[in-house]
């Protein structure tokens, strides 16, 4: 039997629950799930890999539209980090919509950020170019497995 | 018994209106959409996304063979 060189699937998922802290970290007060929010951003706008919390900046307009977005909603907003093989994932509990809105300026893309810690950006996901006349935008999640999961660490 | 829906001019009877609807399905999404006109003009749009193409994370570690 030999050993293996490998990165801990667990280590993966735990990174996903804030387990670990290789440098300095946040005190928490609690060991509940964070909040999280979902905003969405302009053709425009230049949400990516390098931005690392909500901005304003390149924020949709619209009625009905509140500045920051909706909160990912369900009794905890995702579902409990789980693992299949050795990839990690993780997906919103609950399908994230905005109802009875006007964004007639086009936008395609949203953001998911950590309301309980600063803002912070977790992910940006793109889409083709939209707009919203006094209706409703669904984005419904994906089958949370290691395949198609919103979040998925390999 | 007909529907009514939210238009930008209050709530219509969708008998009242002309529907559009459309789907873009490729490798990045699956996105349903639906339009109501009335005489000419836009008084509703939604949409339905789906993303299909996710984030992922490839992670690696480092060795300590030369």
């Amino acid at each position: 039997m030999a050993n293996t060189q490998a990165m801990a699937t667990s280590f993966k998922v735990e990174i996903l629950n804030g387990l670990h802290a290789f440098g300095t970290s946040v005190v928490r007060g609690a060991t509940t799930a964070d909040s999280f929010k979902a905003a969405l951003y302009l053709t425009t706008a230049t949400i990516a890999a390098a931005s690392t919390a909500y901005t304003a900046t390149g924020e949709v307009p619209g009625t009905g539209y509140t500045a920051g977005g909706v909160d990912l909603t369900g009794a905890v907003d995702w579902i409990a980090p789980g693992s299949s093989g050795t990839t990690a994932f993780s997906t919103p509990t609950a399908n994230i919509v905005y109802t009875t809105v006007t964004l007639t300026t086009a936008f395609d893309a949203v953001m998911i950020y950590n309301s309980t810690q600063g803002n912070r950006m977790v992910s940006c996901h793109t889409f083709g170019s939209q707009t919203i006349t006094a209706g409703t935008l669904t984005l419904t999640m994906p089958t949370n497995d290691a395949t198609t999961g919103l979040i998925r660490i390999a | 018994m007909s529907d009514s829906i939210t238009t930008t001019k209050g709530l219509i009877d969708v008998s009242l209106l002309e529907k559009k609807e459309g789907i873009v399905d490729n490798d990045n999404e699956r996105t349903e959409w639906i339009e109501y006109w009335l005489d000419g003009e836009l008084v509703h749009r939604s949409a339905h996304v789906t993303l299909k193409r996710n984030v992922i994370s490839n992670t690696d570690i480092g060795g300590f063979r030369g």
